[in-house]
This record gives structure tokens, C-alpha cells and sequence, in this order.
């Protein structure tokens, strides 16, 4: 266990830069995938097992395999790198610390796709990164990495940089086709999908820059290699944006299948809980999956110890489970208001939601003003049944996602938590005045 | 249409928006709207005004209603002016965990002004922001391209004395990366 594919070599000198990277063997599988057919590279992606580390873990080969090939008609790969589901920071990490992989990556897989121009959509709060990237970029055009004739394969491909302005919405993939073609970031009703009619009404397909990235390695040592390391169709390694109440904060690359408990409270990893605190509750893929209390983060429902695979934490379904997601594990401790941070999370989604569908423009406002009577102290019991029907009439209703990222928090700290809604209701006014037993970082000597 | 004739970009930027234009393909130069929204707030004071957008409108040859749609949508645009220096503290989940709200507080007493509000002498203007892809360095917030991480309010007080003793005027997008464009061939 423990190994590293993308953020082995970080303390590398020079990794940043395109000499320092191909030093440490970068670029070695774009030669190698020239040399392929792109259809023997959506074949060893499809033998990799990998899945889309954005968040809804699809199968990147099949995914690939679905674009569309109408004659004459151009095709383009877009990164997705509007990194923003709270609690997710992986994506920035590694573009920052080691731009040339994602840019390879994006050779490997426009190459196998197809596609002779390909754009990297990156969130316009990261301008500091797309700046590295443009100069990746250029410094990969000026060693015939990219342009025309790459390697002298005869491929030809133009890699763009693209910058969003802030809009969680953009991160979903028609959204970002929106975006993209300079308009409201509103997503589209599928079908058609992206892979046959995406950007420009062209065929489209859209990866995250980890899944892109990815591509490296399992060129470099097959996808059968590849397909070894994890545990069941939890194949690879995958990075996760630790946070909240822990030791070490960062981002680790793991091996599907650590325990939980161990990347929690090992030193290798998030180092236990911070000022000796006992865990409460962990968001173990990014703010739109159930929040789970310790016992259940810790061991399924069976009892068995729950892993870092997609398989393990959804194990239980909703009911006692939860998602892999973003790989964005927030972690909180036993002063935190489950009340008070789902209250966070609903205003966020309100505030992100595009408008387009009533449900979730309407039904998102609503649970953050129903959530801020439990702050206030006025809420009734009655209230707690409420927020519940509320979330149950948005998911599943709206033409993307967001409905059920807004719902799904909603549901689960009911679901595991009703008794601390509850004391809201009982002794709100109390607990407003003297505090909303949430924890407060000692800002003073940080 | 407003009238646009004291709204021009520089040379330099206008070189620029030609680059990113042809980033896209024939007749989708709309595309690039996002991008050239940016430098039209680093070149014009930090906010778009109506004649502004106009401006980029005509750029784009597309209606003016198309720039005000897209503008309006995007939290990083502002259509007020701002301050010299926008203040953008992130206020979602992992950041609040660990104490942002305490930190807007802070900035709110020591700058005496309001979340949305700027200061009198139009250097500081207050705004919170969603999650910043920061949750690991929590709290945080962003001032133009940098971000600012871990803050306490130490911390927090000396960045903003810095800010204000230069004086400058900070944009998303780097000024001078539009006045020296040798990495931007493409």
C-alpha cells in the first residue's frame, strides 16, 4: 500500500517547469502513446478500471468510447478545472505544483479522442494558476509537444486556456458547455450528451484534471498494471482534499481502499483530530454527499471497517452511507453545530443555483430560510418535517444535479442528526446567545 | 448603446483580446467573453459599468444585452465600483469550521465597514465569496490573483496594512501580465 502515481516526485527541483518534469520522466508516455493507435489507449483507459475523479466516478474509457464520429466534424476534449465543491482543493494542488502532467495527460487523451483543438476550462478564481498553465503551455508548443506535427507523429493539437468567473454551476459538464460558448452558465437537458452534441454542437468529451492526469501513469504502465492497485472496480490511486478539524490538512495521494480510520487518525495521513477533540461527523466526498456520523464513517452498518473506495462508503445506500465524491473529506469535531454548517452548505447552494428549474431555485432558498428560524431560535418540530419534505421535492426534479448536491446534506444530517435539530427547537434562544457550539479557531494565535 | 468614446482599451490589451479570440473558432469569438470581461475589469477601475460592457459588446460583435446576461450571472464580476483593493473572504463550510465568520468580524471592525461596503477612502471594498478551493489552509481569503492562507488576525491585519500602504490598485487579472505578453503566443 502507499503508492504514489501524481504527486510522487513534488519534491523534485524544478518539477514546475517542462525541463524539470521530463528529468523525472514526464513526457515518456505521450512518446509512447504516439506511437499507439487511439483506440489501443481508450482500450487500456477502459482496462485501468479508472473513473472520473470529478465526482461521479464514471468510467473514463467508456466515457471516451461514447464520443461521437460524424465525418468532417471536429471533436474536443475539455478539462474540467472549475474546481469548486467545498471541500475540494486537489485539483488546484496538483496544477499548481506539477502543470506538465495535466498538459500531457491532455496530449494523451486528445490524441485518443480525436481532437485537434482541446480546452482547459479552469475557474476564474485560480487565475494565479492558469497563468502557470499558460506558460506550461507555452514552454510545451516551444519543444514540439504541442502545434503542429507533435514528435513528428503527424498529429497536430492546440491545448487552450479558458477562465470561468465564478460560478459553482460551471463545474457540471453542460454548464461548463455554457460557459464555454460565452453564455450563462445554465446546464442543458440531456439528452443529446456532450459526446454527441457538446461545445459548439460538436462532439465533446469532458474529464476532470485528475482523471486526465491519470492517463499518465496508465500509459506509462499499462492499464492492466494499473487495474492491481486498489481494492475491487475502486482501481488507482485518487487524491483527497482533507480539511476541517484535523492535524494535517492537505492533499494525499492514497490507494483506493485505506481504511477510514486509518487515514483519519494516522500520522501519515490527516493526523487525528486537532487539540486532542473527539470526531463528530465526516463529509467524506465534498459538501453535496451525506454528512456521516463517527460510528458510521468509522464501520458500516455490518460493522465492517469502512474503506476509501467508492464501493465501501456508499455502503448502506443513503440510509447508513455515503459517497466517495470529489474526494473532498471534511472532518469536524465534537464542538461543531451539525445544524449551523448544513445551514452553510444550503446557503451555498442557494446562492449557486442557476435559476433555471423551479425546485431547486425556489426549494434551496426555502431550507435556508427555514434552517436560519432553527438558528434564531424559532424554529417548531414541525419545521424538521418540513426541511425534510422540501428536500425530497427537489431531488430528482431538476435538469442537473445541483437539486439533489443541495437536498442530499439536507436529508442525511436529519437523517443521523434529528436530535440536535431538535435542541434548536427546544433551546434555541440559548444557544444563540451564548453560541452556536460551533468551533472557534483560536484566530489569535493561528 | 451607451456612448463608448472615452472607453478604449490599451494597445496592449486590445492585442490581447484579439489573442484570446482566436482561441475559438470562426464566428464563436463570443467565447471569449468570460476572458475579456476580466481585463475589461483590470483595465477600467476594477467594475464593469454599462458603457464598459457596451465597449466589450462591440469587441465581440455581439448585442449588449449578451454581455450584461453573462456579467450579471458571474459572482467575480462587479457592476458597482469597488475599492482600490477587492477583499474576498471565503464564508463556505471547511473555511467557516475554522472561524471565517470571526474573520469577517475582524476586517469588518478594523476597516469599519460593512460586508459589500468600501471604506471612505476608496482603498478596501468587503465582499464574501464561495469556496475558494482553499479548505486545506482554512481560513482564507483572496485579494486579486493571490490568495492569502491559514490567516489569524495578526496575520490578517499586517496583509491589509501592506495593501494599504502601497496604495495600488489590484485586479483579478495580472496588469502586467497584459502589459508583457512573451508567455502568451497562443
Amino acid at each position: 500500500m502507499g503508492r504514489q502515481l501524481l504527486i510522487n516526485d513534488l519534491d523534485k527541483e524544478g518539477i514546475q517547469s517542462l525541463s524539470g518534469y521530463k528529468a523525472n520522466g514526464g513526457y515518456t508516455a505521450l512518446e509512447k502513446a504516439l506511437k499507439m493507435n487511439p483506440e489501443e489507449i481508450v482500450e487500456e483507459v477502459k482496462k485501468s478500471g479508472l473513473r472520473g475523479r470529478g465526482g461521479a466516478g464514471f468510467p473514463t474509457g467508456m466515457k471516451w468510447s461514447f464520443i461521437a464520429k460524424p465525418p468532417g466534424v471536429p471533436r474536443h476534449l475539455v478539462c474540467n478545472a472549475d474546481e469548486s465543491e467545498p471541500g475540494t482543493f486537489k485539483d488546484r494542488f496538483l496544477m499548481e505544483k506539477k502543470p506538465h502532467i495535466l498538459i500531457e495527460g491532455m496530449i494523451i487523451s486528445s490524441f485518443a479522442l480525436g481532437a485537434n483543438v482541446s480546452y482547459i476550462y479552469i475557474r476564474g478564481e485560480m487565475m494565479y494558476v492558469y497563468h502557470i498553465l499558460e506558460k506550461a503551455i507555452q514552454e510545451a508548443y516551444d519543444a514540439n509537444l504541442l502545434g503542429k506535427n507533435i514528435l513528428g507523429s503527424g498529429y497536430d493539437l492546440d491545448v487552450y486556456m479558458h477562465v470561468g468567473a465564478g460560478a459553482y454551476i460551471c463545474g457540471e459538464e453542460t454548464g461548463l458547455i455554457e460557459s464555454l460558448e460565452g453564455k450563462r452558465g445554465n446546464p442543458r437537458i440531456k439528452p443529446p450528451f456532450p459526446a454527441v452534441k457538446g461545445v459548439w454542437d460538436r462532439p465533446t468529451v469532458v474529464n476532470n484534471v485528475e482523471t486526465i492526469a491519470a492517463v499518465v501513469p496508465i500509459i506509462n504502465m499499462t492499464g492492466d498494471e494499473y487495474a492491481k492497485i486498489g481494492i475491487g472496480k475502486s482501481t488507482g490511486t485518487k487524491l483527497i482534499s482533507a480539511s476541517g478539524h484535523i492535524n494535517k490538512p492537505g492533499v494525499y495521494e492514497i490507494e483506493l481502499g485505506v481504511p477510514v480510520e486509518e487515514f483519519i487518525y494516522s500520522d501519515k495521513y490527516c493526523g487525528g483530530i486537532r487539540n486532542g477533540k473527539k470526531m463528530k461527523a465526516v463529509v467524506a466526498g465534498g459538501s453535496s454527499v451525506p454528512i456521516l456520523p463517527t460510528e458510521l464513517i468509522l464501520k458500516t452498518a455490518k460493522g465492517e471497517p469502512r474503506l476509501m473506495s467508492y464501493e465501501s462508503l456508499s455502503d448502506g445506500g443513503f440510509v447508513t452511507g455515503t459517497m466517495l465524491g470529489s474526494g473532498g473529506f471534511i472532518v469536524m469535531d465534537e464542538d461543531t453545530s451539525i445544524v449551523k454548517n448544513l445551514w452553510n452548505f444550503t446557503r451555498f447552494y442557494h446562492h449557486e443555483s442557476c435559476g433555471q428549474c423551479s425546485p431547486c431555485r425556489e426549494g434551496t432558498g426555502w431550507m435556508e430560510k427555514v434552517l436560519h428560524k432553527f438558528l434564531d431560535g424559532h424554529a417548531t418540530i414541525a419545521d424538521i418535517d418540513l426541511l425534510w419534505d422540501i428536500q425530497g421535492k427537489i431531488e430528482g426534479k431538476t435538469i442537473c444535479p445541483l437539486g439533489e448536491a443541495a437536498a442530499w446534506p439536507v436529508a442525511a444530517a436529519i437523517r443521523h442528526f434529528r436530535s440536535e435539530f431538535e435542541e434548536y427547537v427546544t433551546n434555541g434562544k440559548n444557544l444563540k446567545d451564548v453560541k452556536h457550539y460551533y468551533r472557534i479557531n483560536n484566530l489569535q494565535t493561528a | 448603446m451607451s456612448d463608448n468614446k472615452n472607453i478604449k482599451f490599451s494597445d496592449e490589451a486590445l492585442a490581447l483580446c484579439n489573442k484570446l479570440m482566436k482561441r475559438y473558432p470562426e464566428g464563436k469569438q463570443k467565447s471569449a467573453i468570460l476572458p475579456i470581461l476580466h481585463l475589461a475589469q483590470a483595465e477600467f477601475g476594477g467594475w464593469l459599468s454599462a458603457p464598459t460592457m457596451d465597449y466589450v459588446a462591440s469587441i465581440l460583435k455581439i448585442q449588449s444585452i449578451e454581455v450584461y446576461e453573462v456579467a450579471s450571472f458571474y459572482s467575480m464580476f462587479n457592476l458597482k465600483p469597488v475599492g482600490k483593493c477587492v477583499i474576498e473572504v471565503c464564508r463556505t463550510g471547511p473555511c467557516w469550521l475554522m472561524g471565517a465568520e470571526d474573520l469577517v468580524k475582524y476586517i469588518e471592525k478594523k476597516l469599519n465597514i460593512k460586508e459589500g461596503q468600501t471604506t471612505a477612502d476608496g482603498m478596501f471594498t468587503l465582499k464574501t465569496v464561495e469556496c475558494l478551493a482553499s479548505c486545506g489552509t482554512a481560513p482564507m481569503m483572496q485579494i486579486g490573483e493571490t490568495y492569502h492562507e491559514n490567516l489569524s488576525f495578526e496575520k490578517c491585519e499586517k496583509i491589509l496594512d501592506d495593501y494599504k500602504n502601497k496604495g495600488e490598485e489590484i485586479s483579478h487579472y495580472r496588469k502586467e501580465r497584459i502589459k508583457n505578453q512573451s508567455e502568451i503566443k497562443q
